[in-house]
């Protein structure tokens, strides 16, 4: 496993599941930043958008005026995107009933809740491929969002039911599912890398 | 009782995904689209606030399913019901209508003194009001996903959320240092598995998110909770009771997340008119108060 305490990622922390992926990147040995605030984005290498509402945090956004900052942050750093999380790095929302303005990140459109409301949410060992290497990741899907489309420069690192849940277009990532709610770190560790070779080529 | 159970796992799980965030008390799809519009993460549907029901009295029961299907259709975020306390026939219904979590509250009238809902035996969450950790390790213990405090609902006055919330902690805190032979006679007194007291004990927090409820009228008064140790607060009838609802339920959800920061508290309390009137909950005759239920 490679040194992470020289890695500093922030975990937008306007609501949602944030303390999970912070006790993870403890676990790791990373450095943390709860962000709240846009100053906050410039002491950071990643970022994570946790689990959590998308609505919500979609108008908290704006209300805290981080739009602009965090389109700024994904255009050149790592960003990872939890359910809700990738709800907002998504380019376009089916059926967006609340009016939420995603971040339009990553070329993918998602439709919210794909796989049903709270009492169809489930956990599954998920198969991915991460680095050219097989893994197995114990998935959590809680209300999750449904990748209807993928742009071609979006890579697909697994599939549940025929659909990608985990996709990459240059340095963002994004899961329709959660693993920071077991202490399984592999796709943390994933992110981890990815943040470090980011850092290595700028 | 199985903690790694898969189910169990995902109901947690959506509380987590509530923490950092406020649940609003809403009777209709209007405020269900005032509290979404607002920033709150998810509403309660139910037929009367809290400190309607105190004040008109009456029987208070499960929402109207036509209410609950009409707040649904109304917002994004995940809706909550109440079910009476032991009432597992409504408890089926807001399963049945899949509602995203389900509160067996004593803000509506008990159908059981003795039994609460086994919980376990449902595909969704249950939160529970508790006052101290005796009441919050029952809940847990019939499968409770979330737990909050009970506080004093429809007063207006935050105190006994306090009160609950520093009870809790207090004793979650003592319990880290309490030796092994003492905590099979809590168990008993609390009415408890001893595994669930060596949790606690080994953690020194509850293995489910700790909310507060119960008197919330203020951005500052979610603030003081969230300094407290509690992870996400419900507001009642704190905003639909208020001059300004929309005004107030957006400076409430600011000051949640912003709950360290007392200059953005102070900025969104500024000109939010009258909060909701209440009553002292000191004042009210033990016989009358929720929170014993």
């Amino acid at each position: 496993m490679s040194d992470y305490s020289n890695v500093t990622v922030g975990i937008l922390a306007l609501q949602g599941d944030f303390e999970r992926h912070a006790h993870q990147l403890e676990i790791l040995g990373a450095k943390v930043v709860e962000v709240r605030v846009a100053e906050q984005l410039e002491t950071i290498d990643g970022l994570i958008i946790p689990g959590g509402e998308s609505t919500t945090m979609d108008i908290l956004i704006d209300r805290f005026r981080l739009r602009t900052p965090l389109q700024t942050f994904g255009n050149t750093k790592p960003l990872w995107g939890t359910c809700a999380g990738m709800i907002l790095l998504a380019k376009k929302i089916e059926d967006n009933q609340a009016g939420i303005t995603p971040l339009g990140l990553l070329d993918i459109d998602v439709v919210r809740n794909g796989y049903g409301r709270q009492v169809h949410s489930f956990e599954t060992p998920l198969p991915a491929k991460l680095g050219g290497t097989d893994v197995t990741l114990n998935a959590t899907f809680i209300r999750a969002p449904r990748i209807t489309r993928v742009g071609k420069n979006v890579k697909s690192l697994a599939y549940y039911e025929d659909s990608p849940v985990l996709v990459t277009e240059r340095t963002i990532m994004a899961s329709s599912f959660h693993t920071e709610l077991d202490d399984d770190t592999t796709l943390m560790a994933y992110f981890l890398d990815k943040t470090l070779a980011a850092r290595a080529q700028s | 009782m199985n903690f790694d159970d898969k189910q169990y796992k995902v109901k947690v799980g959506l509380a987590e995904m509530l923490k950092g965030g406020v649940i609003m008390d809403v009777t209709n799809a209007e405020q269900a689209k005032i509290a979404e519009d607002s920033g709150a993460v998810a509403v309660m549907a139910l037929e009367r606030v809290p400190s309607d029901i105190r004040a008109e009295g009456g029987v208070a029961r499960m929402a109207d399913p036509d209410v609950i299907e009409a707040i649904k259709r109304a917002v994004t975020i995940p809706v909550m019901a109440k079910c009476r306390i032991g009432h597992f026939a409504e408890a089926r219904v807001l399963e049945s209508l899949e509602v995203d979590f389900i509160d067996e509250s004593e803000v509506l009238t008990p159908a059981d003194y003795k039994h609460h809902v086994d919980k376990w035996s449902f595909k969704v969450p249950f939160v529970c009001g508790c006052r101290n950790l005796g009441e919050a390790l029952r809940r847990i213990s019939e499968g409770a996903a979330m737990i909050r405090t009970k506080g004093e609902a429809g007063t207006g006055d935050v105190s006994h959320a306090v009160r609950h919330l520093r009870e809790i902690n207090a004793a979650m805190k003592s319990l880290t240092v309490c030796p092994s032979d003492e905590m099979y006679t809590l168990a008993k007194e609390y009415q408890v598995p001893i595994e669930l007291i060596r949790m606690i004990a080994k953690t020194g927090k509850l293995p489910v998110p700790n909310f507060a409820a119960g008197g919330i009228a203020t951005p500052a008064d979610a603030a003081l909770c969230m300094l407290l140790g509690a992870e996400a607060v419900f507001v009642g009838s704190g905003i639909f009771k208020s001059d300004n609802p929309a005004k107030r339920a957006k400076a409430i959800v600011t000051a949640t997340t912003h709950y360290q920061d007392a200059a953005k508290v102070a900025e969104v309390s500024r000109s939010l008119g009258d909060a909701m009137k209440g009553i002292q909950a000191d004042d009210i005759p033990e016989e009358e108060l929720l929170q014993t239920r």
